[in-house]
């Protein structure tokens, strides 16, 4: 295995092959904000949060698919990317209907951590006011498409994790949406198996548990699934 | 069949060619078809068979002829005289052009003049074969020289000489991009790894665009041997062809002329008896816009939902299934028997130093003659608009001429003289695209086109990425405000600080040009903004405005 | 309630101010040359428009106090359904067992001022000057931002709360 070196906001830093910018930079306390990414599942590179500047080009980068390259110079938070991101999390408010007072997730949630951190106090663009039936078919959980920001994380994790692949992405643009099987209640889903990593893993109020006052946030969980599973190690 | 049998059908074919002093074609594109063709073409058969017939007489469906405006199109070719090109054709009037052919007076109505503006200015290169030859007829591709270019690459040359060729020639996607055609195919020659593929994006979806349909429907052979040769040149065996859903009678020629070729043994096991295998299998698109982003393609073609992936790796390591896999559209596939057949250095004389070859455009919106033209690369818009396009109609002044489609940009008056390439169209925040040409008169308000695109784009986002998924449902909105008079100044900030964002940020490049349409406009015609927002007044009467507006401070 | 949670350093912040409006006062007009005006709520009638148009008119600083203030939080939960017609029917119309009710006309009446089609937060309806989000905001925010402005300070004070 070759090992590289690159920079992060200058400070010199090692990356295997396989890591990834992100990788790196979390391995080294360097806070990119990210949305779709979860230790454990494929990457959506959707969010667009984690993009970085790479010094010599143009582009941006979504850090959590750009390889840790050797000698590259990445810059995570310059005003340009800092301003793009903040952008991204204002439309993300103005998109569904995020209301965080009366959001089971409210004080846990991850969109409103990052317009927290954002120091995101009122959302430029015009709500959009979507008319969003929730879904509170399933016995144990509830989906609640007004606090969906589309990250599939939850439509990976039921496919590369679960094998169950109840969860996908129907039609486009603004009006997609996370279905399950056909578009069927989630309650008459032949192929959810109730396993509930999902909600585990969804990072807002979108998908959460009957009765439950609160959500879980416990962003290791995959890790430790998939070290279980596959070297059958048992450890946090 | 072997390249000597194919030499024998091709003489045959020449011969009998010869031996037909007269032909009538019909034009049988998807156009001319809507206004009445099929009834013309009838009439024509009919005619000839109640005995009117003339020996040697051949009657034949062909591609676009171009003037669609003024279709159904019928054209007469009469050996040792003049062609001539009836318009707004009848079965009237088709009847008696059969009925008059044997005494060679033709009837003078909707005759179009014998050197017509839109077809003298006008350098086929890939549209050569239009009126010349029966699109579902391969033989007649034969005679015209097709499949010679594949021949010769099976027979004389190394796939390293073809894609020398295709680099010479200079030629560069004509998709949009305008990527070095020569360069793809040689990083995907080098790509290593076995069950590579190629792929033809036939997934037109700009609004006002149908090159590439005009030529799948005229010249379907055109594509599959330019594929064909990509598959010799870079170690594929398998072709897809993408095609958008609407494009039926695309679907339909293109199924045919496969069809035919692995009848010759032109595609499938074996091609001319060398040890070179290639087959084409068609695709169809389901209407999604996004699909014509090659990644989006790709995982429409493995069944998957179409939606883009982040680049790298590119389909030229990581394609179709994960293979090494060349992309180009359908036009760029078009010029490849040309560049084969005379030479790269030949093609390369044709155009300007950076865009070599020439282009095919479809003229839509405020023109005299809509239409599908094909002129170098280099030749000015005022040329196309004008000289070719006739003018604009009505005598209204031309305001602006938007190229490249929803992810383009509109070009004013005041840059009418420039040379169509892909720099100088994108020196002036435009693009060159795929070739599709919206000329606007002053009726049009700008603000509002650019509305539409936006429209269009924030409908047709795949929805993957947040930037292009809800950033262009705002700029919509903004927009919208402008065009109902109650924006603000600051909507203004706003729009212009999405549309960087959107620009730079997004997953594709559907996101990553769906601000063009806005930011040329606001270019050119910032003016034209201003007088929406701070007057609540739309110069060119198009958008609604409310007396007293209701303002949002 | 969170205002109240300000508890003594009410008295404090009174000494240094004086409250010229409040719905807790008997004053029904809103007075001119007003420095700091703190407003809650969102604009959900006719009646909210002309008292925030008012309110600007007559304010120097005008703060965004609290979500609902500042995005419509739970006053805009009525948004999707897009129009005042159909929000007095679906609060005041049949209800699910099937009694009969009586939703009032859209358009208002001489008591009731008309509903507005969708709640507005107040940016869209005047310039805001200071953004103090929460729901609610903490009583020492409010100290805080209050103490800043009376001394004159106005920029950087957006930061010290978070939405919801």
């Amino acid at each position: 295995m070759s090992v590289r070196t690159l920079t992060i906001n200058g400070q010199p830093v090692s990356a295997t092959e396989e890591q990834t910018i992100l990788d790196v930079a979390r391995e080294h306390g360097i806070d990119i904000p990210t949305l779709c990414h979860f230790d454990g599942l494929s990457e959506h590179a959707g969010c667009r949060l984690c993009l970085v500047e790479i010094a010599g080009s143009p582009k941006l980068h979504a850090a959590c698919v750009t390889p840790a390259a050797e000698g590259i110079e990445v810059t995570t938070h310059s005003d340009r990317v800092t301003a793009y991101r903040r952008q991204i999390v204002e439309l993300l408010l103005a998109e569904r209907n995020h209301v965080c007072s009366v959001c089971v997730a409210n004080r846990n949630c991850e969109l409103q951590d990052l317009a927290v951190a954002m120091n995101l106090h009122h959302v430029r663009y015009e709500p959009q006011d979507p008319q969003l039936a929730l879904d509170a078919s399933h016995p144990r959980f509830i989906m609640d498409p007004n606090r969906c920001v589309l990250c599939t994380r939850c439509v990976r994790v039921c496919d590369e994790i679960e094998g169950a692949h109840t969860w996908d992405v129907m039609a486009r643009g603004r009006r997609a949406m996370i279905v399950s099987d056909l578009n069927q209640p989630w309650g008459e889903s032949p192929s959810c198996t109730g396993c509930g990593k999902c909600v585990r893993v969804c990072p807002t109020g979108a998908l959460f548990e009957k009765g439950a006052t609160t959500t879980v946030r416990d962003p290791d969980f995959l890790t430790y699934l998939k070290t279980a599973r596959e070297q059958k190690l048992w450890i946090r | 069949m072997t390249s000597d049998d194919l030499d024998t059908v091709r003489a045959r074919e020449r011969a009998a060619f010869a031996a037909a002093p007269c032909r009538l074609a019909v034009c049988t594109a998807a156009g001319c078809l809507s206004s009445g063709a099929g009834a013309v073409r009838d009439a024509l058969e009919r005619t000839a068979a109640d005995g009117a017939d003339s020996p040697g007489l051949r009657i034949i469906g062909t591609g676009c002829l171009g003037l669609c405006h003024a279709g159904p199109l019928l054209r007469v070719f009469r050996a040792g005289a003049p062609d001539v090109t009836y318009a707004h054709a009848t079965p009237d009037l088709a009847a008696a052009v059969v009925r008059q052919l044997p005494d060679g007076r033709l009837p003078d109505e909707r005759q179009l003049p014998a050197m017509h503006p839109f077809f003298a200015h006008q350098h086929p290169v890939v549209l050569e074969n239009a009126g010349r030859i029966d699109c579902e007829r391969i033989e007649d591709y034969v005679a015209a020289g097709g499949y010679a270019a594949l021949q010769q690459a099976m027979t004389e040359m190394k796939p390293d000489d073809v894609i020398r060729e295709v680099v010479a020639s200079g030629l560069r996607g004509r998709g949009g991009a305008g990527y070095p055609t020569g360069l793809k195919w040689s990083t995907v020659a080098k790509a290593r790894g076995a069950g590579k593929f190629v792929v033809c994006n036939a997934d037109e979806g700009d609004p006002g665009a149908f090159m590439d349909r005009s030529v799948l429907e005229g010249d379907p052979h055109r594509v599959i041997e330019g594929m064909a040769i990509a598959g010799f040149a870079v170690g594929a065996e398998q072709g897809y062809i993408y095609v958008r859903g609407e494009y039926p009678l695309a679907v339909s020629r293109l199924r045919v002329a496969i069809r035919q070729a692995e009848r010759m043994d032109l595609l499938g096991q074996r091609i001319l008896d060398t040890p070179f295998s290639f087959r084409i299998d068609v695709r169809i698109g389901a209407g999604a816009f996004v699909c014509g982003e090659e990644t989006a393609l790709i995982a429409s073609i493995e069944g998957k939902r179409g939606a883009p992936r982040p680049r790298p790796p590119y389909p030229a390591s990581f394609g179709l299934w994960g293979r090494p896999t060349l992309i180009n559209n359908v036009e760029t596939y078009a010029n490849i028997p040309p560049i084969i057949r005379s030479g790269g250095a030949a093609y390369a004389r044709l155009g300007t130093e950076r865009s070599k070859g020439t282009k095919v455009f479809a003229l839509a919106g405020a023109i005299v003659n809509t239409g599908l033209i094909e002129v170098p690369m280099g030749t000015s818009l005022r040329q196309i608009i004008f000289d070719i396009g006739g003018g604009i109609p009505d005598g209204r002044s031309f305001k602006a001429a938007q190229t490249g489609g929803p992810s383009g940009g509109c070009i004013p008056a005041s840059h009418l003289d420039l040379p169509v390439d892909y720099e100088a169209l994108a020196g002036i925040g435009s693009i060159m695209g795929s070739g599709g040409l919206i000329v606007m008169d002053d009726r049009s308000c700008m603000v509002d086109v650019a509305r539409f695109f936006m429209e269009f784009c924030r409908d047709e986002s795949c929805g993957k990425c947040i930037p292009c998924r809800a950033g262009t449902v705002q700029m919509h909105t903004l927009l919208m405000r402008m065009t109902t008079g109650v924006a603000a100044e600051r909507d203004l900030t706003l729009l212009e600080q999405l549309a960087d964002m959107v620009t730079r940020t997004s997953l594709c490049g559907l996101g990553q040009t769906a601000a063009n349409p806005v930011v040329s406009t606001l270019r050119h015609f910032r003016d034209e903004y201003m007088a929406h927002i701070l007057e609540h007044r739309c110069p060119a009467g198009v958008c609604r405005m409310p007396r007293a507006p209701e303002r949002a401070s | 309630m969170s205002f109240l949670d300000m508890d003594d350093r009410l008295l404090d912040l009174a000494a240094r101010m004086d409250l010229v409006y409040s719905p807790l006062m008997d004053v029904k007009t809103f007075p001119e040359h007003v420095d700091i005006t703190l407003v809650e709520g969102a604009v959900a009638n006719q009646d909210h428009l002309r008292q925030i148009a008012t309110i600007r008119e007559r304010t120097d600083i005008l703060v965004a106090f609290g979500d609902c203030a500042v995005t419509g939080n739970v006053t805009a939960l009525r948004n999707p359904l897009n129009t005042a017609g159909v929000v007095l029917r679906r609060a005041y119309g049949d209800d699910e067992a099937g009694s009969p009710g009586r939703p009032p006309r859209p358009g208002g009446t001489a008591d009731v001022p008309a509903l507005l089609d969708k709640v507005r937060t107040i940016r869209s309806c005047v310039r805001v000057d200071v953004y103090l989000p929460g729901c609610p905001p903490p009583a020492d925010v409010i100290v805080d931002v209050l103490s800043d402005l009376i001394a004159g300070k106005v920029d950087g004070l957006h930061n010290r709360s978070r939405l919801g």
